[in-house]
Parts: C-alpha cells; sequence; structure tokens
C-alpha cells in the first residue's frame, strides 16, 4: 500500500477482511467503497459467531439447561458491550431485526392509546427533506393511522436540514432526524434539534445508522429519546439492529409484536408483559447475530472511533479534493471534509447517469452505490433522479480514493466522447 | 456492455419527444434508481398497426438506448409482430447471455446482449420496452380490435 494512512495500521486492519483482497470480474483487485450501504466484516466477527454456535448455542431465556446459560450470557453480555459502545445502559437496547424494523416499532407504538405519549390528530410529525426512506414512510403511516399530520425541515442546498424552514410548536409530538444524511454525509446539528424539540414536549428520534459505525457516538450524550442503527453496516451480522430508548420511556411503553419470550403471565383471556428490553423482543431472539454484532463493536473500540473518524476524514477529503478537480462532477452535499461531514460523498456528473458511472468504475473493481439510495425525495429536492455514491469504512485506503477518481475521469473520457 | 451502438442511440435518440396523436400513454419507473420514461402509442385507424412510438423520460445510456432501438424496431410494425419482437428483445435481455438474439427480428437490439449478463441492468435496458407493452395492450383495449392476438399479451407483469 503506497498511500499509507496517518492514522491506521491498515495493512494489519485489511488483513481481517479477506474478501478486500478478491479479483473482480474485470480481473481488478475489489476497492469496496459501498460501506454505507453495508460493510464487510472481519474475521474476528465471523469467528465469534462461530466459536458461540459451534460451544454455546442454545434457545435465549428459554428452560434451565446448560447452554441455554451460556446462550443467555452471550446474548446478555453482547447486550452490554454494544450499550457500552454507544453510551447507554444494556436495558435501554432492544435488538431489532434490522433499524428499519426499531423505527417502526417506535412509530407504531406512538399510534398505540395505551402510551401516553400516543399521537393523534391534531398533532403533528416531523421528520426532514433529507431522510432515508425508512425514517419517512413510518411517519407518514403514523400520520395516516392517526390522523395527525406530518412536516417536514427542507433540505439546504448543501444537503443539510434547514433549521429555519420549520417552527416547532407544542401540536409537534415527535422529531425524527437522520444523524448523518445517507446521502449528502452531513451531520445534523443534534444539541439544537434536541433542544428545540424539548422546548415544545416532543419526542426525538435519532437514525444513528450512518454515524454509529464512523464517529464516537455517546447517546445519553445526545440526550436524545430514541436512536437506532444496524448491526451489517458496522461491520456486524445482518439481521440484527438495535433500538435504544430511554429507560422511563420504555418502560412505559407498550410492545409492538407480541409473542413468546416478551410475557410476564399469559392466560386465555389476557396476558402481561415483560419489562423492558425483553417486552420488545417477542419469538426467538437473533443470537449468533448479536454474539457477532458484539465482536464488531469490540473491534471497533479496539481500534478507537477517533481514529476511525479521523481516518475516513482524511478519506473523504481526498475524495472531495479528487473529484473536484475533474469539470463536470458536481458534489451532492458539503464539499468541505472539515465542515460536519461524515462519510458518503454523493455526486452526479454533467450528461452521463450515475448507472453509467457506476458500470465504469465496476468494470475496474470499484464498488459504489448508484441510484436515489433510499433518499428519493432529497434527489428529487436537488432535481435529479441518481448520484453515484463513494462511502468508506475503516478499512479504505487512500489508494481506493485514487481509482475512484481515476474510474470517474474514465466514465467522462468514455462516455463524452463523440 | 457499452457497445458502439448503443452510445450511438444514447447520444442520438431516435423518434425521441412526445407526439400527438396516441391511443394511449403510460409512465413507468424503475424504483431502484428513478429512472422514468412516458411513453405513447398510436395505432393505425384500423388499429393493427403500430403507427407511432413517442418518448421523453430520463435515465441511463441503456435505458434510453434500448427505447431508441424500441422505436426502429416496431414503429410500422403490426401489433401482433411488435409483440414478437418485445417477446424476443425481453427473451433475450433476460437470458443471462444464454440467448444472442436474432437480429432480423430486433435489430439493434442484439448489441444489449452483454447487459443480459449483468442482472442489474436488465430493469434498465427493459424499461421503454415495457411501457411499450403496457401502452400498446392499453391503445389495444381502448381501441377494442384485438386482445388476443398474440398469446405474450398475457406475460405482461
Amino acid at each position: 500500500m503506497t498511500a499509507a494512512s496517518k492514522t491506521l495500521d491498515l495493512v494489519r486492519i485489511r488483513s481481517d477482511f479477506p474478501i478486500l483482497g478478491r479479483r473482480m470480474r474485470g480481473g481488478n483487485q475489489l476497492a469496496y467503497l459501498d460501506s454505507g450501504a453495508t460493510s464487510q466484516k472481519p474475521l474476528q466477527v465471523l469467528d465469534a459467531e462461530r466459536e458461540f454456535l459451534i460451544t454455546s448455542n442454545g434457545a435465549v431465556h428459554r428452560g434451565a439447561h446448560q447452554l441455554m446459560e451460556e446462550s443467555t450470557d452471550a446474548y446478555e453480555q453482547g447486550r452490554a458491550d454494544i450499550a457500552a459502545f454507544v453510551g447507554a445502559d444494556s436495558d435501554e437496547l432492544v435488538f431489532t431485526k434490522n433499524a428499519t424494523e426499531a423505527i417502526n416499532l417506535v412509530s407504531y407504538v406512538l399510534g398505540d392509546d395505551r402510551f401516553d405519549r400516543v399521537v393523534g390528530p391534531g398533532d403533528v410529525i416531523v421528520t426532514t427533506e433529507v431522510e432515508h426512506h425508512a425514517n419517512l414512510i413510518p411517519w407518514q403511516e403514523l400520520a395516516r393511522r392517526t390522523g395527525a399530520t406530518l412536516r417536514w425541515y427542507a433540505a439546504t442546498d448543501d444537503g443539510r436540514i434547514d433549521l429555519d424552514s420549520l417552527e416547532l410548536d407544542e401540536h409537534v409530538k415527535v422529531v425524527a432526524f437522520t444523524h448523518h444524511s445517507n446521502v449528502t454525509g452531513a451531520v445534523a446539528p443534534v444539541a439544537e434539534l434536541v433542544s428545540r424539540s424539548k422546548a415544545v414536549g416532543a419526542l426525538t428520534v435519532l437514525d444513528a445508522c450512518q454515524s454509529v459505525p464512523h464517529q464516537p457516538v455517546d447517546l445519553h450524550g445526545l440526550d436524545v429519546d430514541f436512536a437506532m442503527f444496524s448491526g451489517h453496516k458496522m461491520l456486524g451480522p445482518t439481521g440484527i439492529g438495535v433500538l435504544y430508548g430511554r429507560r422511563e420511556l420504555l418502560n412505559a411503553m407498550p410492545p409492538f409484536l407480541t409473542g413468546g419470550s416478551m410475557i410476564e403471565t399469559v392466560t386465555m383471556e389476557a396476558t402481561t408483559y415483560a419489562p423492558a428490553p425483553q417486552r420488545f423482543e417477542a419469538g426467538t431472539p437473533m443470537t449468533s447475530q448479536v454474539v457477532g454484532l458484539a465482536a464488531a463493536a469490540r473491534y471497533l473500540r479496539a481500534i478507537g472511533m477517533d481514529a476511525v473518524q479521523e481516518h475516513e476524514a482524511e478519506l473523504v477529503g481526498a475524495t472531495l479534493d479528487g473529484l473536484s478537480g475533474i469539470g463536470g462532477v458536481r458534489i451532492i452535499g458539503p464539499t468541505s471534509a472539515a465542515d460536519h461531514r461524515g462519510s458518503p460523498v454523493s455526486f452526479v456528473v454533467d450528461g452521463i447517469h450515475a448507472h453509467d458511472v457506476g458500470q465504469v468504475l465496476d468494470d475496474e473493481g470499484v464498488a459504489v452505490r448508484v441510484g436515489h439510495h433510499c433518499a428519493w425525495p432529497l434527489h428529487r429536492r436537488f432535481g435529479i433522479a441518481a448520484t453515484a455514491r463513494a462511502s468508506f469504512a475503516v478499512y479504505n485506503t487512500l489508494d481506493e480514493v485514487d481509482r475512484l477518481v481515476a474510474g470517474v475521469a474514465r466514465a467522462i473520457d468514455f462516455f463524452g466522447r463523440d | 456492455m457499452y457497445q458502439e451502438v448503443i452510445l450511438d442511440h444514447y447520444k442520438r435518440p431516435h423518434h425521441r419527444g412526445l407526439r400527438e396523436p396516441y391511443a394511449a400513454q403510460v409512465h413507468h419507473v424503475n424504483p431502484t434508481c428513478g429512472d422514468e420514461v412516458t411513453l405513447r402509442v398510436a395505432l393505425s385507424a384500423d388499429g393493427e398497426t403500430v403507427s407511432d412510438i413517442s418518448y421523453d423520460g430520463q435515465g441511463c445510456s441503456i435505458s434510453q438506448a434500448a427505447t431508441s432501438v424500441l422505436t426502429d424496431q416496431v414503429i410500422g410494425q403490426s401489433v401482433g409482430a411488435a409483440l414478437k419482437t418485445v417477446a424476443a428483445f425481453t427473451e433475450m435481455i433476460s437470458s443471462r447471455g444464454d440467448v444472442a438474439g436474432d437480429e432480423d427480428v430486433i435489430g439493434d437490439g442484439i448489441a444489449f446482449a452483454g447487459v443480459a449478463k449483468y442482472p442489474a441492468r436488465v430493469k434498465c435496458a427493459l424499461l421503454g420496452w415495457m411501457a411499450f407493452k403496457d401502452a400498446l395492450v392499453q391503445a389495444s383495449e381502448s381501441d377494442g380490435a384485438l386482445a388476443s392476438s398474440d398469446e405474450s399479451v398475457e406475460e405482461r407483469p
């Protein structure tokens, strides 16, 4: 690796991710620049899952044999490790299928009249124009079910949440926003949004899918009411997402999904429910996935999230510099790495569709995301159908950034000639 | 994948623009990328011939070029022959590269054989073609002319 990172031992880190050595169909080594969609998994995560499955696998929170005890311990220790990683207490974390399910859980409970924070007609639900569909559609549906009104903060020209575009009032019951935009990379002014929400008595919901893998996140420090993130974007397994809820809120909330494991007593007529977080974990939970996700959290913690953030900022800076130097390329989002910005770098190339840019890159082994990245309204806001997006993780290198920039230049050359 | 003929159709698309009169208009979207096409079909007075296809939209080179090729092949064909052309192109593009395609039937469409090897791009190539098939069925139904002139009508998604 000629262009080594200033901050990390990338040779050692990359050796933990065998897939990064793969030769792709064009004969070139993979340059994986799509970690915003899903990250690659280190051997430590795969080994942790395998070790659990070949020694301790059993049904969590059921029965009394030794394997069940070991499984339950592994599951609950995983919860504690992951909670520590994001600055929460372990009884404040609920495991879900993915972050999308976590948002749905909150949005469904907010429509349940057993909850004293229930949303109803005349109330207002607030989200933003920069959201992933997962943090928009559940709120559209909550508004539809309850008769509440959905409003949103508009996006600024550089893809941030425009704080001047909406005034909150006492009708607002919930404010849902993303920590890092999965398209523009813009980092939300969390403290300001939390302060404004608290001033009107609204709950805050933070989509932290794109922040938790890339920077230190302290959920208690951020003072949000709910937050969610996914395992597979932070070097962990698929099939596992995490909901954080403030303890008093989780304890006051009725269940979302019901069934086994989430009960206290059951008769043919009625059921009482277990305390949180078990109340929200109906059915057999994802056990090896929790073990794997906890290993991912420990892996990132061992590197240090400050170092991860610094390394990715270097990659983002190089990407912004490289792409800005190519005529006809426009960055959709903040154009300075120093300017409250996370990992994803989305861009359009004049006269060349994002799919075509992505195809030229793919032929060279450079994997980027193309399309609207599940943020169609944001793309509409910018008058574009699709962008190409490079997104980074701890294992990426400046060499890979150079290959991206060279590939974009090649695409322009290819489609531009007449 | 990017044959010269595809780039030619992309840079200089044939029959582009929306024209009057038309028997049916459809708007199709590829939800994975947001590409869209608005497409109109005009039939002859007796309802048996595709007299015009006009379209507007935005999308990648593959979707735009494939729609241009569609109009070259199908304008002037009988409704039954047009559906057979669509079926032949669809078969080739969905074959993962196993079907080379018949130039006599799909013309410049054979240039898209390479696209068939990229499953993520098959929907791009089919965007305009599926819009045409949908519009043709609607035009024919409103015309009262056919419905059963070709069995492939039943394959519509």
